[in-house]
């Protein structure tokens, strides 16, 4: 069903608010069909650097490539195209709030598609019942629980069949049970959809159970600090910090083991 | 005093007790022995079990003191639990970061950074409202992206839900000119012209300006609430990574509602103020009902009412423009919410205000 899947690319990225430098010298490829992780500490711009992938905020210097495509130099119609491609799940759901939940995962259906109305009401249940919400279709956000939220969120991300999926901190105030389910069901969509997935996370359980590759950002360095398969991450970290964070501040030499 | 100093030694035993301690003032002494004495360990001891954060926290103000002395505390002799707590607040390398946040700046660089963010903002505005006007054209070619169901909705929140309000608004500004006119008028005879008064000042000035501004105070920040808070719930983000552009979708049919029904809010602004006029006139100043009705109706003329609506229609847009623009610019905080609210209301007040100034010197100067 899918024509191509992109190789995501990050090339000299500088992250900047004003004369207030994030990040600079960023270099990473995303390759189609893994899971990726962005770890860092807090305050490193972990979430700008979704934020730059994802067309939110311009980079103050280099690029972001999908595929061929150079996504801040291109013009705005393609730019559009390919956000099109992407979903996103945003910390806490960002669900429209004056819609119901079936409403929110229809809108970019019936904006983007031609199917039918009652294709698009199927295509939406459908969507509601992958992440365990089937039943839920009139409740408006404000109705349901944090969790809830954040899965009705993900049924929206995946309301266009996306080639990609942005998460910002999924497990982020979820209980660990919930957490487990989400990881599992990230797991599932990407064996199942063959989408590629890019996460930020600092949820150690997560980025041991389903990340594949990752990235870290230092936030006292202003770049990245690793980079690589995440089992090679841990069995040889790079920096003193990297092995830390892995390892949830134990001394470097004791790796915990978490999963 | 509530606390001791003994010294032994070569080491400075402090006792403190659970009272309140002036812990600068302690400091100080012990700095002063310190220096005097050559000591370099100082003890702290605690009368009594009773303690609390209070303590604690002149404790390590005390210390802070003695450490820039080059002095080391012994808090062995304090119980277990204070001397662990004390030891996780000491500052740690990486912990002990300096503020580098810009606190105060000379005036010169007062000025500039002001002028950058005035410039800054006026282009902002001007960026918001091009970016609306390529949203209305897209309307205008049916190829806008929103919800008709949205539009609706605010037409019904901005017309027909403020009836209610702006009637209520101007039937009393209606009598208010009408007292006031009579005032002045009986002391000629003159309270028929009441009537002009009532008439054309509603109608050319008062009513769509009242209008307006209930409009600000209700619609403007209602919108500059609702926007600010999609923003800190990152739903604009989400609009905006779903290819959907924000202005064509929350601020286009926020305006259109506003600028369809000011001027049928200003219609019924005006009838229902002369109205109030109307009362005065017939209750209390004994003029006949059908006299002051024609006396009225030679008042004014179509002229007044199309200027008056259309002052109107101008202001609604004014408080469409200040209130969405507020809340798309508002910052992810609550309190950011609350500013976007209140400058929504203020700058639309404004606006409206010098708009009128502006109408009033304009028309004079065009003869209309």
């Amino acid at each position: 069903m899918r024509s191509e899947t992109y190789k995501i690319s990050v090339r000299n990225l500088t992250m900047a608010y004003g004369d207030f430098v994030i990040q600079r010298d960023l270099n990473f490829d995303v390759n189609s069909g893994e899971i990726f992780i962005i770890m860092g500490d807090s305050g490193s711009g972990k979430s700008s650097l979704l934020k730059h992938m994802i067309g939110l905020n311009s980079p103050q210097q280099g690029e972001v490539y999908y595929g061929e495509e150079n996504f801040w130099s291109t013009d705005e119609e393609t730019r559009k195209s390919l956000s099109r491609r992407f979903g996103v799940l945003y910390q806490s759901g960002a669900l429209w709030s004056s819609m119901t939940l079936a409403q929110n995962v229809s809108l970019p259906l019936s904006t983007y598609t031609d199917y039918s109305a009652t294709e698009i009401a199927d295509i939406t249940s459908f969507k509601l019942s992958l992440v365990g919400l089937a039943g839920f279709e009139e409740y408006y956000p404000s109705e349901i629980s944090g969790g809830m939220k954040k899965r009705a969120g993900l049924a929206r991300a995946m309301a266009l069949d996306p080639e990609i999926l942005f998460f910002d901190e999924p497990s982020a105030g979820l209980d660990p049970i919930s957490s487990k389910r989400l990881d599992d069901l990230i797991m599932e969509l990407r064996d199942g959809l063959g989408a590629t997935i890019v996460m930020v996370t600092h949820e150690l359980a997560s980025i041991f159970a389903i990340g594949d590759r990752g990235i870290f950002v230092d936030a006292d360095a202003r770049t990245q600090t690793a980079l690589g398969s995440i089992a090679e991450l841990r069995r040889a970290p790079p920096t003193a910090k990297v092995a830390e964070f892995l390892s949830r501040g134990s001394a470097p030499s004791e790796t915990l083991e978490t999963s | 005093m509530v606390y001791s100093i003994a010294s032994t030694d070569s080491a400075l035993s402090v006792v403190i007790s659970s009272e309140v301690i002036d812990a600068r003032e302690l400091g100080a002494k012990l700095v002063q022995k310190i220096r005097t004495e050559k000591l370099s360990l100082i003890r702290f001891t605690l009368d009594g079990d009773n303690w609390s954060s209070r303590t604690l926290a002149a404790i390590r103000i005390v210390d802070e003191a003695i450490r820039k002395e080059g002095a080391v505390s012994d808090y062995s002799k304090l119980p277990a639990g204070v001397s662990k707590i004390l030891t996780i607040s000491q500052p740690t390398v990486d912990a002990d970061k300096e503020d580098d946040r810009k606190t105060s700046a000379d005036f010169l660089t007062l000025v500039g950074e002001q002028t950058l963010a005035a410039l800054k903002e006026a282009q902002e505005v001007f960026k918001f409202l091009l970016e609306s006007l390529a949203a209305l054209k897209q309307m205008i070619r049916g190829k806008a992206q929103y919800q008709k169901s949205d539009l609706l909705s605010f037409i019904h929140a901005v017309g027909p839900q403020a009836l209610a309000i702006v009637g209520l608004v101007n039937l009393l500004l209606g009598v208010i000119l009408a007292f006031m006119g009579a005032v002045q008028l009986q002391q000629f005879g003159a309270q028929l012209y009441v009537a002009n008064l009532v008439s054309l000042g509603l109608t050319r000035e008062i009513a769509p300006m009242m209008t307006a501004i209930i409009l600000a105070g209700r619609t403007g920040a209602a919108y500059a609430a609702q926007l600010g808070t999609m923003q800190v719930n990152e739903e604009i983000d989400a609009l905006q990574t779903f290819g959907f552009s924000p202005i064509e979708f929350l601020v286009l049919p926020r305006m259109v509602a506003l600028a369809l029904m000011t001027p049928l809010l200003v219609l019924f602004a005006d009838a229902i103020g002369i109205f109030g006029g109307y009362l005065v006139g017939v209750l209390l100043l004994d003029i006949g009902g059908v006299e002051y009705a024609t006396q009225t109706r030679n008042a004014i003329d179509l002229g007044d009412i199309v200027l008056g609506v259309a002052k109107g229609s101008f202001y609604g847009v004014l408080v469409a423009i200040t209130g969405c623009l507020q809340g798309m610019r508002s910052g992810r905080s609550a309190s950011a919410v609350g500013n976007a609210a209140t400058s929504a209301v203020v700058s639309g007040i404004v606006a409206i205000i010098f708009a009128t100034a502006l109408f009033a010197v304009l028309t004079n100067a065009l003869g209309i």
